[in-house]
């Protein structure tokens, strides 16, 4: 009887310490993978590149036929990825926002019926991601000088993306968005949307080409996400992210929606909702739901206040096509 | 025998290696899974709304957790450097109004103190009327009990109570919800046609039970002077009684023995400005199934074509009255605060025609 128990014993203190070990096998692995990742919150003092927004009195200094020429001569072609499963969100975004891009095309992992997509052929984000820009680059690359991407999830405004971007050289080597540091690697989150300038294009696509610097599969154990594979890849050839914020230190890029951002005001300061928000020009907000999009779009674009005008320095006028506002 | 015994032994720890194995992998799992639950985001989705009846009220939900501690949101402190206010200001002294909202001592966390931080700092005077006295607040006692069925009692004594405290102070008198939100600005501009010794009122017209139609209580409505002295007299002489606890028809039945107008406050591209639901309901084309009663409800016909939503109701430029669950803040940021850079406004739907 004595031998039962202990065999009994034996047995399940071998199971006890095998799952002692394989959690501790576990944690380790999270944690190294994660002390170059960081989740941690962010802090002000910092290596970031931080990119501002243009002043509006140098603006105002530009003669009235520059400003007019300078706001033509934005060119914003979007990239958004789509899976099938996203198609109410694919609906919703290719309603409103998306037309406000001189460009919109939607880069899918295979085709779907309903909405016409360019066809990636892969699941793989990382895949599709490089396939997307070779192709926006290859049959766009005289067209436009500056690249969006973002996923479906996401809205954007494209108006204040193009002021943001107002007095920024596209032949130089931009990259940004909504930064996050992981580890030495700084990149900008996709669900924040990721903007590229035609000379940052211009070196990815020739890295892509590349396996050694820009390999199609990254990570070992856990999957490294696209946009840490994006970094990685633009990091060889010298262009880093940089995070674009306002003149007050805002993000201009959120990977939160408002209703999120708002909540977490209430909660963490009460007294300073306002100011503990969002960017009076905003770029981006993430994480809305379909009908969300249609919601913003009316109050970004329709609704008003009677009797309060506002007189902007410059005036970026939507594509034709664009109905929704 | 010792063979045997090894046998045994090696058995033993055979099956020892295997749960030992067994072990580690569970552990293996259960450790990630518990790192992709601690690692993982939220995604905030609002709850969906549909009231099957017309006369229902948001009050009865249990909505969201409210918030504790005090809450600014600071809308009015700091300007939008662009901004010029100047025609908004001017219609703040043109057009006075008092708004009274509706609100229960159960729902002074949950939502009053939202409407309180927001768009009711943009009232020429506001009033927040309970059912009990709250002096911190403050909320007006109307000695009533709460529920569903008190709300046209609760009507009926606080326009008794602005009348006999506030008649001078305001040319327009509106009630309102504490789940609403009002753009007043537009309001003003709304009422800055028309007189307030004209005997009228304004809000989102429903057409049936009452030949004239009545204004629906959850998008919330607008007295002139005229027509709030006429409602309190009304009931001095009874030519007006409870006569029911559904509150907006009874008040649209009111209204009309007592020679009240219900007016049209559609905007100059005949879209309606007071909406009883939520924005999605009416932006999103189909939202709402074809066989809801709302669709019966409405004085006039839902305008087609234009911009974005081809059929069922179009949301016009300015839209002032919205009940809305959100948070008031983030309407405030819309219309306030966040604006496309650039934006090409074209000029404002100045009024056509005063009828002073």
């Amino acid at each position: 009887m004595l031998r039962e128990k202990w065999k009994m014993l034996s047995e399940s203190s071998s199971f006890l310490k095998g799952v002692m070990l394989g959690s501790i096998f576990c944690a380790l692995i999270t944690i190294l993978g994660h002390v170059r990742i960081g989740y941690g919150s962010r802090m002000y003092h910092h290596e970031h590149h931080h990119l501002q927004a243009p002043n509006k009195e140098d603006i105002l200094k530009i003669s009235e036929d520059e400003r007019m020429e300078l706001s033509k001569s934005f060119r914003v072609y979007c990239i958004i990825l789509v899976k099938p499963k996203d198609v109410s969100l694919w609906a919703a975004v290719k309603e409103t926002w998306t037309k406000h891009c001189d460009k919109a095309e939607f880069f899918s992992s295979e085709n779907v019926k309903v909405f016409k997509s360019i066809n990636m052929e892969t699941n793989d984000m990382w895949l599709m991601m490089r396939k997307a820009y070779k192709y926006a680059f290859d049959n766009y690359r005289n067209q436009y000088n500056w690249f969006f991407l973002a996923r479906p999830t996401t809205f954007a405004i494209i108006e204040n993306l193009k002021y943001f971007l107002l007095k920024k050289d596209p032949s130089q080597p931009f990259y940004l968005g909504h930064t996050v540091k992981s580890g030495d690697l700084e990149y900008v989150s996709v669900e924040g949307g990721i903007v590229l300038s035609i000379e940052s294009m211009k070196r990815l696509n020739h890295l892509l080409s590349i396996p050694e610097k820009c390999p199609e599969q990254g990570g070992m154990i856990w999957k490294i996400s696209e946009d840490k594979q994006l970094a990685v890849c633009l990091k060889y050839a010298g262009v880093l992210a940089e995070n674009a914020e306002d003149s007050e230190g805002k993000d201009v890029f959120n990977t939160k929606s408002v209703g999120l951002f708002i909540k977490e005001a209430m909660t963490n300061h009460p007294n300073l909702v306002v100011e503990g928000c969002c960017s009076d020009m905003a770029v981006t907000f993430n994480g809305l739901t379909p009908n969300q999009m249609h919601v913003m779009m009316y109050g970004v674009y329709r609704l008003r206040a009677f009797g309060h005008v506002f007189n902007d320095a410059l005036v970026f006028l939507p594509p034709n096509v664009s109905d929704n506002d | 025998m010792s063979e045997i015994h090894f046998r045994e032994m090696a058995s033993k720890s055979w099956l020892n290696f295997l749960t030992f194995l067994c072990g580690s992998a569970i552990g293996f799992v259960l450790c990630s899974q518990l790192f992709n639950i601690l690692l993982g985001e939220q995604v905030d989705t609002q709850p969906n709304i549909l009231h099957n009846d017309p006369h229902a009220r948001h009050s009865d939900d249990d909505g969201q957790n409210h918030l504790e501690g005090q809450m600014n949101f600071n809308a009015d402190a700091s300007q939008h450097k662009d901004e010029n206010t100047d025609i908004a200001e001017s219609l703040y002294q043109k057009v006075k109004i008092l708004c009274w909202v509706m609100t229960g001592p159960q729902n002074l966390e949950k939502k009053a103190k939202h409407v309180k931080a927001t768009w009711a700092q943009h009232c020429n005077k506001v009033l927040f009327m309970s059912s009990e006295e709250n002096k911190d607040f403050p909320t007006i006692g109307l000695k009533t009990r709460e529920g569903r069925d008190q709300l046209y009692w609760k009507t009926i004594k606080a326009f008794q109570y602005v009348h006999d405290h506030y008649l001078e102070d305001a040319d327009w008198f509106m009630k309102a919800d504490d789940d609403t939100y009002v753009i007043l600005d537009n309001l003003r501009w709304l009422l800055s046609k028309y007189s307030p010794e004209e005997p009228i009122y304004f809000g989102r017209r429903f057409k049936p039970y009452v030949k004239q139609g009545y204004m629906s209580g959850g998008a919330g409505y607008v007295l002139s002077k005229e027509a709030l002295k006429r409602f309190v007299v009304a009931f001095k002489t009874e030519k007006c009684t409870h006569s029911s606890s559904i509150e907006d028809l009874a008040l649209g039945r009111c209204m009309e023995i007592i020679n009240v107008e219900a007016g049209d406050s559609r905007d100059t591209t005949g879209k309606e400005t007071f909406h009883p639901f939520v924005p999605e309901h009416h932006l999103i084309k189909g939202y709402l199934p074809r066989t809801f009663w709302y669709w019966n409800y409405n004085y006039y016909p839902p305008v087609e074509g234009g911009r974005g939503f081809s059929s069922g109701l179009l949301l016009p430029p300015r839209t002032e009255l919205l009940h809305w669950a959100l948070p008031s803040f983030a309407v405030t940021s819309f219309s306030h605060r966040v604006w496309p850079w650039g934006r090409d406004l074209s000029s404002p739907l100045l009024p056509q025609h005063s009828r002073k």
